[in-house]
């Protein structure tokens, strides 16, 4: 197994279990949280693969990454004030009480 | 490179060649392992040392500022203080509370540590004494800095007592609030070295012309940043006038009330050595790391460092100075002080450094002197005039000591 | 293969596992945090430094942050909590078949004869990176500024209580 495989492997890994902690968790912060691993996982294979890959001297990887950073910490700020403002009004944060439209 | 050593004075490069003669000692599989280890060991000792030092000249230097004598029991003129402090720290008994989350509360004292000892490895000591010359140094320091957060936010939570908690979100708000002007407050030194490489940094200001040095203080730009630099490390640092996260009449001790014994000696020595490396980074970007003041002879001959710890040790005196002298801000004039005055004074600083690599260079630099003063003392002055507050100060009157 | 990729790719799977399956919400984004750290080191294992010590300047020292204080506010100790939904045996099936849909293509894409020798790690230094972000990249560039005014802003307004609104009151400063 190449270096660049066990990269590969380790961050569809990672993807799964975001995936899974996104799907099953209740808590909605703890949703938020599965989604930045995704992101993660998708920044570890932009890296492995510029490591790897055929042309490392044009920085693709790892620009892609840099933004791909910003963008999620910017996602994550959103998102949480849309957690507290959404926890303002239903008073708990388990989306499975979540369920009305109507305030 | 041993060659430049030598030329460079070997009183002045006589660790890096003891380590250079320990290092042709091992067998060469070790050498790594073993160049590491060499330059860490020193680290691990002189700045716990330096800790040990700084708390008795912070309490005899503050009991003589208020009219008082500090320590004076243990060793002569109570020199000997930290000894007693330490056995003390380390026999007492360590007592974690019942509700308390055991493994946060263990691992917060242990991140924090260990966060402020790893900020040191990009820091240069001396003339080629750095124990990592790394390519994006300055970085690395800020992003270990960051690390401090998450374990006093540790620390708060995992006793689950309000008086924690509550000092605890104080702090990393405070922390927050004053880790931003702080990187901002190093970027126009890095624009100018054009390197995030502390040792780049550092040889860019060691030249002279004439006795003059080039460091960074001595331009208007760097005077600014350096104060706000100043200003945004005693933040960092929770050191009064800051610490309201931890100020005794206040808020008993903040996030670390739970703990006891050697935990809090590592709580105490960690906020120490924070304070220290964020000075180093302060020498390191504004005040010319380890080169002499002037250029002249009586002072170049002195290692370069002896030069880093004088330096060192101004800043901590100033630091103790400071916690003599100012009372403490309230929150919300700490909060605004910082993104309200700092903030945009360290946003302007940039653009003046800007401003003073693409003016011309006359003689003295009168006209880049005078254009960027110009341009940061205005808004400076209209910034501090608006956030004035509305109360009109009266003459004080005493009303029991007449 | 080598040891240290090893050890980094187990405290990461382990952390961002427990950050997933655990109970108490702050225990999950403190294991989030060693997940974190545990790819960071990745990072800086394959040699792209700024990328690291960004990540851990990001993501351990704000994003992590965010979410603690996000899970203290929310904190609501009165009600009984569920953590998993109740259909989670669907949720690990479908992320288990993404895993192995993806392992099998990765599998599939290196043939066994693909042992190609180990390129150096390419020296990339901060001044390629600013040089890059300044030329080639500098319309992300000043879109992701604008973006992070947005998403400051917008977040600033969203998490604001209807009572503290400035511009209901003034009061001294």
């Amino acid at each position: 197994m190449t270096p660049l495989e066990g990269c590969l492997l380790l961050s569809a890994l990672l993807f799964a279990i975001g995936l899974a902690g996104t799907v099953t968790r209740r808590n909605a912060i703890l949703v938020l949280i599965g989604i930045e691993l995704m992101l993660n996982a998708a920044n570890l294979n932009f890296i492995a693969l510029w490591r790897y890959g055929p042309h490392p001297e044009a920085l693709t990887g790892i620009m892609f990454t840099i933004f791909s950073i910003a963008v999620a910490a910017a996602e994550a700020a959103v998102g949480l004030a849309l957690i507290l403002a959404a926890y303002r009004h239903f008073r708990t944060t388990n989306l499975d009480r979540m369920n009305r439209l109507k305030g | 490179m041993i060659v430049a050593a030598v030329n460079a004075g070997s009183v002045d490069q006589v660790f890096v060649l003891a380590k250079h003669a320990l290092l042709a000692r091992t067998p060469d599989a070790l050498q790594p392992l073993a160049s590491a280890i060499i330059s860490i060991i020193p680290l691990l000792v002189v700045f716990p040392s330096l800790f040990a030092i700084t708390t008795v000249l912070e309490r005899k230097g503050l009991g003589r500022m208020q009219n008082r004598l500090g320590p004076n029991r243990v060793g002569p003129f109570g020199l000997l203080q930290p000894a007693a402090d330490g056995i003390k720290a380390l026999i007492k008994e360590d007592v974690v509370p019942a509700a308390a989350d055991q493994l946060v509360h263990f691992f917060a004292p242990v991140i924090f540590v260990a966060a402020a000892f790893v900020a040191y490895a990009v820091l240069p000591i001396g003339r080629n004494m750095v124990l990592v010359n790394l390519n994006a140094g300055v970085l690395f320091f800020f992003a270990v800095g960051s690390v401090v957060e998450l374990s006093v936010f540790m620390a708060g939570w995992s006793s689950r007592s309000k008086y924690s908690l509550l000092g605890a979100m104080r702090a990393i708000a405070q922390m927050i609030s004053y880790e931003v002007p702080l990187v901002l407050a190093s970027v126009p030194a890095i624009m100018q070295a054009g390197s995030l490489s502390t040792v780049d940094i550092v040889n860019a200001q060691a030249g002279y012309t004439g006795i003059w040095p080039h460091w960074y203080l001595f331009t208007p730009w760097g005077i600014v940043g350096f104060g706000l630099f100043l200003i945004a490390a005693t933040a960092e640092s929770n050191r009064s006038p800051f610490d309201l996260p931890e100020g005794e009449s206040e808020i008993i001790a903040g996030y670390f009330i739970e703990y006891s014994g050697f935990k809090f000696a590592l709580f105490f020595l960690a906020e120490y050595l924070g304070m220290f490396a964020t000075s180093a980074l302060g020498i390191t970007l504004f005040l010319g790391g380890w080169s002499a003041p002037l250029g002249i002879s009586l002072f170049t001959v002195v290692p370069s460092y002896i030069w880093f710890f004088a330096k060192l040790l101004g800043f901590i005196c100033f630091f103790i100075w400071i916690r003599g002298t100012l009372p403490r801000l309230r929150m919300d004039q700490l909060m605004g002080f910082a993104w309200k005055f700092i903030l945009p004074m360290a946003l302007l600083n940039i653009f003046v450094t800007g401003l003073w690599r693409f003016l011309p260079a006359s003689p003295l630099n009168s006209i880049r002197w005078i254009v960027c003063a110009a341009v940061l003392a205005a808004p400076c002055v209209v910034l501090s005039m608006s956030l004035k507050q509305k109360k009109k100060l009266l003459i004080r009157t005493y009303h029991f000591a007449e | 293969m080598t040891a240290t990729f090893l050890i980094l790719a187990a405290i990461t799977v382990a952390g961002t596992a427990a950050a997933m399956g655990l109970r108490n919400a702050v225990h999950c984004v403190l294991a989030l945090t060693a997940g974190f750290a545990g790819l960071a080191g990745l990072y800086l294992y394959l040699g792209a430094q700024f990328v690291g010590f960004t990540q851990i300047m990001v993501y351990v020292g704000a994003v992590a942050i965010l979410a603690v204080f996000a899970v203290m506010m929310t904190h609501n100790p009165g009600e009984p909590e569920e953590i998993f939904s109740r259909f989670w045996v669907w949720g690990a099936v479908i992320a288990g078949a993404v895993f192995l849909t993806l392992a099998r293509a990765i599998r599939l894409a290196f043939a066994p004869a693909d042992a190609t020798p180990a390129t150096p790690a390419p020296s990339t230094t901060v001044q390629q990176i600013g040089d890059a972000l300044m030329h080639r990249y500098v319309l992300p560039l000043e879109i992701i500024g604008l973006l992070l005014t947005a998403a400051l802003i917008g977040a600033v307004i969203i998490a604001m209580d209807p009572k503290d609104d400035p511009t209901l009151e003034e009061d001294a400063e």
